[in-house]
């Protein structure tokens, strides 16, 4: 059995106007330790599917299987970084932090949770603005603070829905490389979802693409054929990444021209 | 030291804006009711009660500090009360469907019904008057805070509970850590509406049970026919309201900030 396992996951929104189909039948399956990619245009469906896998929201069809259980409600074993942050802004970036460790671990004491808390902050950089709350950082530094949540309950699964799509060209990059970096020491089991070819192709080992909408579904997985760890430097003169690259947009761009 | 213009028209508008109040008064003093002192004579009359704000000469004859002191302290108990009523009242409106359901049309009942028709039953239920009068400010004043405070844990941002679902917190941290601190502005928007109506009330309420303080002084002058105490009553009433909105605002301020 796969360590996460999608299957014919489907959703509809009731709206005024009728019903809008938005997932038609999504299957996925991750090993334990993967990092894929989901790539799409944007309203293809993309923040629906996170929402599913996060338990958020319930699907009108199909079953999701995380290590053995299936899901069917929010859990911290799947962490998620959402696009807008969702900081919590009466908090500062500690508390935002400590938050997410103390749910999880009620048994440690005070000490032992403050260093897990500390040890995060650390691990995006943020020790110097530990104490400020989130209207005085800038965007970047914000999904920083939102990342080390993400991490705070070792979730088995992190999600992260188009986490620096609200970041300058710049900031984005810093982040990203962060993001490489991070995932180097942790390890963890990612599902990025984004609108932007190119990060994916630098952060994943493996990228799905979803169709556009109505009734979304993952197209077949292009293997990212760059070894670890990967320097953004190199990486676009590489073969391995132009041919990621073309896979992906001519698959999305087959598509849209067969819808329209 | 050099004033910029907007400085100087800020401090001298208002001069400006009192002097014309003043001018005004004086002329109908002068002409359609002559009964009612200028506003040279009201100073005149009232210069003690100003000047030597703590006198006492007897139970209704005080210098205006320690009147206001007497309405401030009935209505920080109103206050207080309405606060303590309904804020939970508001919170359990904005969280449960079926309370909300229950209890809102009842609330739309009954805060419309002036201090006027509150207060007769105050009297009836505790058979005194002070208990009647802080009663009455609580039921009428309470009324911003019930609904600011429903409206303000309805507004709560779903990302923000989501962090919560997410992180499977129980009900009591999710309304701790989340719900509470999300409708603090609203909550404190309603406190400061609440603050207004509770001042708003005293004077009705101390008028009709006669217990001393700004609107009983007011009334028990009326009765006497030292017309310019109703105006020192009328002004002291106003200014001390302003500053109470004032000072809640500031409150407001930092909570809407945080």
């Amino acid at each position: 059995m796969a360590y996460l396992e999608l299957r014919g996951l489907e959703k509809s929104y009731v709206t005024p106007r009728g019903t809008t189909r938005v997932l038609g039948g999504v299957d996925l399956t991750l090993e334990d330790g993967d990092f894929v990619a989901i790539v799409g245009y944007s309203g293809s469906g993309k923040t629906t599917l996170v929402s599913l896998i996060a338990g958020l929201l319930r699907p009108d069809a199909g079953t999701i299987v995380l290590d053995g259980a299936p899901v069917t409600e929010p859990d911290p074993e799947r962490g998620i970084v959402f696009q807008q942050y969702s900081l919590l802004p009466w908090m500062t970036v500690f508390e935002n932090v400590a938050l997410a460790v103390d749910a999880v671990n009620p048994a440690l004491g005070r000490t032992e949770r403050r260093r897990i808390t500390d040890e995060l902050i650390a691990l995006v950089n943020l020790t110097p603005a530990a104490w400020k709350r989130p209207r005085e950082l800038s965007g970047g530094m914000r999904q920083r603070v939102a990342v080390a949540r993400g991490l705070a309950t070792r979730p088995k699964l992190l999600l992260m829905d188009e986490p620096f799509s609200a970041l300058d060209a710049l900031t984005r990059a810093t982040l990203q490389d962060e993001l490489l970096r991070i995932w180097g020491e942790r390890r963890s089991t990612v599902i990025l979802v984004t609108n932007d070819v190119d990060e994916a192709i630098l952060l994943a080992d493996r990228i799905y693409p979803l169709t556009p909408g109505p009734g979304a579904v993952l197209g077949p997985a292009i293997d990212v054929g760059l070894s670890r760890p990967r320097e953004r430097r190199h990486l676009s003169l590489s073969p391995a990444y132009q041919k990621a690259r073309q896979g992906i947009v001519e698959f999305l761009r087959a598509c849209r021209r067969g819808a329209a | 030291m050099t004033m910029t213009r907007a400085t100087t028209q800020r401090i001298l508008l208002p001069l400006v804006g009192l002097l014309a109040v003043l001018a005004v008064w004086t002329v109908i003093s002068q002409t359609i009711a002559r009964d009612l002192p200028s506003p040279a004579r009201t100073w005149d009359e009232s210069r003690r009660y100003v000047l030597e704000p703590f006198f006492k000469d007897g139970e209704m004859n005080q210098g205006i500090g320690r009147l206001a002191f007497y309405s401030l302290v009935r209505v920080g108990k109103g206050f207080l009360l309405a606060l303590a009523i309904g804020t939970p009242l508001g919170f359990l409106l904005g969280l449960s469907r079926a309370f909300h359901l229950a209890f809102d049309p009842i609330i739309q009942f009954l805060r419309p019904i002036s201090p006027l028709a509150w207060l007769p039953l105050g009297l009836v239920i505790f058979q005194k008057s002070e208990p009647a009068a802080i009663f009455t400010i609580a039921v009428c004043a309470m009324w911003p805070t019930v609904i600011n405070t429903a409206a303000g844990v309805r507004s709560i941002s779903p990302d923000h509970l989501n962090v919560g679902r997410v992180l499977k917190l129980s009900r009591w941290k999710m309304l701790v850590k989340i719900i509470v601190p999300a409708s603090l502005p609203y909550v404190f928007t309603g406190y400061r509406l609440s603050l207004g109506l509770a001042w708003l009330v005293i004077v009705a309420s101390e008028m009709l049970t006669g217990t001393p303080g700004v609107g009983g002084f007011l009334w028990q002058e009326y009765n006497s026919l030292v017309y310019s105490h109703i105006l020192l009553s009328v002004v002291t009433i106003g200014a001390i309201g302003f500053a109470l909105d004032r000072l809640m605002g500031v409150v407001e301020a930092r909570f809407r900030s945080a």
